[in-house]
């Protein structure tokens, strides 16, 4: 039977020859990693043994360094586990510190054709590497811990084929939002991404749209493993992995051609991205407080090198505070290597260290009620940054930083590429 | 399993920061509830009761994998019923033993404060004040028992994985 990307990796994963929507099928979970919020109070359940400690990484992203006693005490709970079960690929605070889904990215945790959980809600990140991916929640992340199985109700592949070139001052999060906009949310769908326009979109790129899928409810999204991806994780580890791609004739609920060159940038309203983007030029003129670029969708190079140039002899106006948070601390080293944080920070930008940070509300950018934020991060929820009674606008980084400058929502077009 | 409660409903897209802010997911476990939905029902913690029921629209608890699940629980909500729910919240109300049944269609067919009946295991539910009756998306038997029997911590302590405790 021909089966979705999806399917075929489910079915490898089951030991099957096939699986097919609507089946409940049991798999092997390839790659466990936990967090420091598995190891808070509330969450943490203690082990009298595990499945595999060869199995599970352990990366420190949420709340680090730890802001109070609460954190502090997960964190050591969280390396008294990684001592007694023997856990080598570790993730704690120093410079091997970083935004989980950017170090499963990094590190090549997210091997192709095979599956990773993780309790975040952004674990779809790793689509981008051909790995089936998801957010379990804790209950389901114990489970899989002491068991290293676990099941997936099989769903529905919708396939966006993405052709066309897009133009330089439009990213990856711009194709994200459009989607979001224009086909509302995924709930109980896969998502593949294919086209000729995928070879022209760095792994950062892909993952950012790979993570936002997040915000529209996919089940899984995945890419295919062209030769970007295959070189990256060859180049990063020994363990074997066996890409798949979708077979001729496999069956789709929807096939849907998007054209890159089409879109251009977009802005999501406050309190979600489903069908709530429109193009920038309808936000110009909505005054911002806070500006924001981070995050597992929005902390990579790429990201921090886009908003350097925009920022590059610019000051931030003087109304607002932009903060920058890399997705890893070898990012920031990088940057810092390649001169964006000394740019960023001339600007008037804080550059802090990578942590999830600002994207959850939890530190480092908490925003109080009646303040107006546009973030290049994950989530718009109400609430989601802080008070419920502030609002959240969300852009590309390089939208973030052209309203940084100005002081209100912006298009990035004045200071790049296009119209000058 | 056969429950039978009053209906509090919510619409659309209604995510998990909405059941669980921010504010509240770092308290202690017993605190987290009265923060349900107080930035969109404000007092509405306060008001329901052990046994009701959430009747939502499409998309529900879409968002974060937090345990809003737990919270809805600690509250006494008895089951979840929506247009539809995401993958993340849909496997959480099975770990921590929610039932909750994907049924296209029913938001609109009640109103708040009905009394509804749901049959979990036949994937049925009615409005006891119309008498309509609804076909929601079957819930495969591994899944049926895993949300009806608890959750997955009362399974790993029995299996001998766990130190007892609590649920958390």
């Amino acid at each position: 039977m021909a089966m979705t990307m999806v399917e075929k990796i489910l079915a490898r994963a089951a030991g099957r020859t096939a699986v097919k929507p609507g089946e409940i099928v049991n798999v092997a979970v390839d790659t466990t990693v936990l967090i420091d919020l598995n190891f808070y109070h509330g969450y943490w359940h203690e082990f009298k043994k595990i499945a595999d400690s060869e199995r599970v990484v352990v990366i420190f992203d949420h709340i680090v360094p730890p802001k109070d006693l609460q954190s502090a005490e997960a964190l050591k709970r969280g390396r008294n586990f990684i001592k007694r079960f023997g856990i080598d690929r570790v993730h704690d605070v120093g410079p091997r510190m970083g935004i989980s889904h950017q170090l499963i990215a990094d590190e090549a945790y997210a091997l192709p054709g095979s599956v990773l959980a993780c309790i975040d809600s952004h674990t779809c990140s790793a689509g981008a590497f051909n790995c089936l991916a998801r957010g379990m929640g804790n209950p389901e992340m114990v489970f899989i811990t002491a068991k290293g199985t676990t099941w997936f109700w099989v769903a529905e592949t919708i396939q966006y084929r993405l052709e066309g070139t897009l133009s330089p001052e439009v990213s990856a999060k711009d194709i994200f939002l459009r989607i979001a906009n224009e086909y509302g949310d995924h709930a109980n769908y896969n998502v593949e991404f294919v086209g000729s326009a995928i070879a022209q979109l760095s792994l950062n790129a892909r993952r950012t749209l790979a993570t936002m899928c997040s915000e529209i409810s996919v089940e899984f999204v995945v890419f295919e493993a062209d030769s970007k991806v295959v070189e990256h994780v060859r180049a990063r580890t020994a363990r074997p992995f066996e890409p798949q791609f979708a077979d001729a004739g496999a069956r789709y609920a929807n096939i849907r051609t998007i054209d890159l060159a089409a879109i251009e940038p977009m802005v999501a309203w406050p309190d979600s991205v489903v069908r709530n983007s429109r193009p920038v030029g309808e936000a110009r003129g909505v005054s911002i407080d806070q500006a924001f670029i981070g995050s597992c969708a929005n902390g990579t190079l790429d990201d921090l090198a886009v908003a350097a140039q925009i920022l590059k002899d610019r000051k931030v106006a003087s109304t607002v505070t932009l903060i920058v948070t890399p997705g890893s601390q070898a990012i920031y080293a990088e940057a810092v290597k390649r001169g964006y944080v000394e740019t960023l920070v001339a600007a008037g930008a804080v550059v802090t260290s990578s942590t999830c940070g600002a994207c959850a509300g939890l530190h480092m950018g908490v925003l109080a009620a009646g303040e107006r934020c546009i973030t290049a991060s994950t989530r718009n929820f109400r609430g989601r940054m802080g008070s419920p009674e502030a609002e959240i606008f969300m852009g590309s980084p390089a939208t973030v930083a052209a309203s940084a400058i100005r002081g209100e929502i912006a298009d990035p077009r004045q200071f790049i590429g296009g119209r000058g | 399993m056969l429950v039978t409660g009053r209906v509090w409903k919510f619409g659309d897209n209604i995510n998990t920061d909405l059941m669980q802010p921010v504010e509240a997911i770092l308290k202690p476990v017993d605190e987290q509830p009265r923060y349900a939905f107080s930035a969109n029902r404000p007092g509405w913690s306060d008001l329901v009761r052990q046994g009701d029921i959430i009747v939502g629209g499409r998309n529900f608890g879409t968002g974060s994998g937090r345990p809003a699940a737990r919270v809805l629980l600690q509250l006494g909500i008895a089951a979840i019923v929506a247009d539809s729910i995401p993958g993340l919240f849909f496997r959480n109300c099975v770990n921590y033993g929610m039932p909750a049944l994907q049924c296209a269609g029913f938001h609109a067919s009640v109103d708040e404060g009905d009394v509804i009946e749901i049959n979990l295991g036949q994937s049925r539910v009615t409005n006891t004040r119309t008498g309509q009756a609804f076909d929601g998306t079957k819930i495969p038997e591994q899944l049926f028992r895993l949300m009806s029997s608890g959750g997955v911590f009362r399974l790993l302590e029995r299996e001998g994985f766990l130190e007892p405790e609590a649920a958390g």
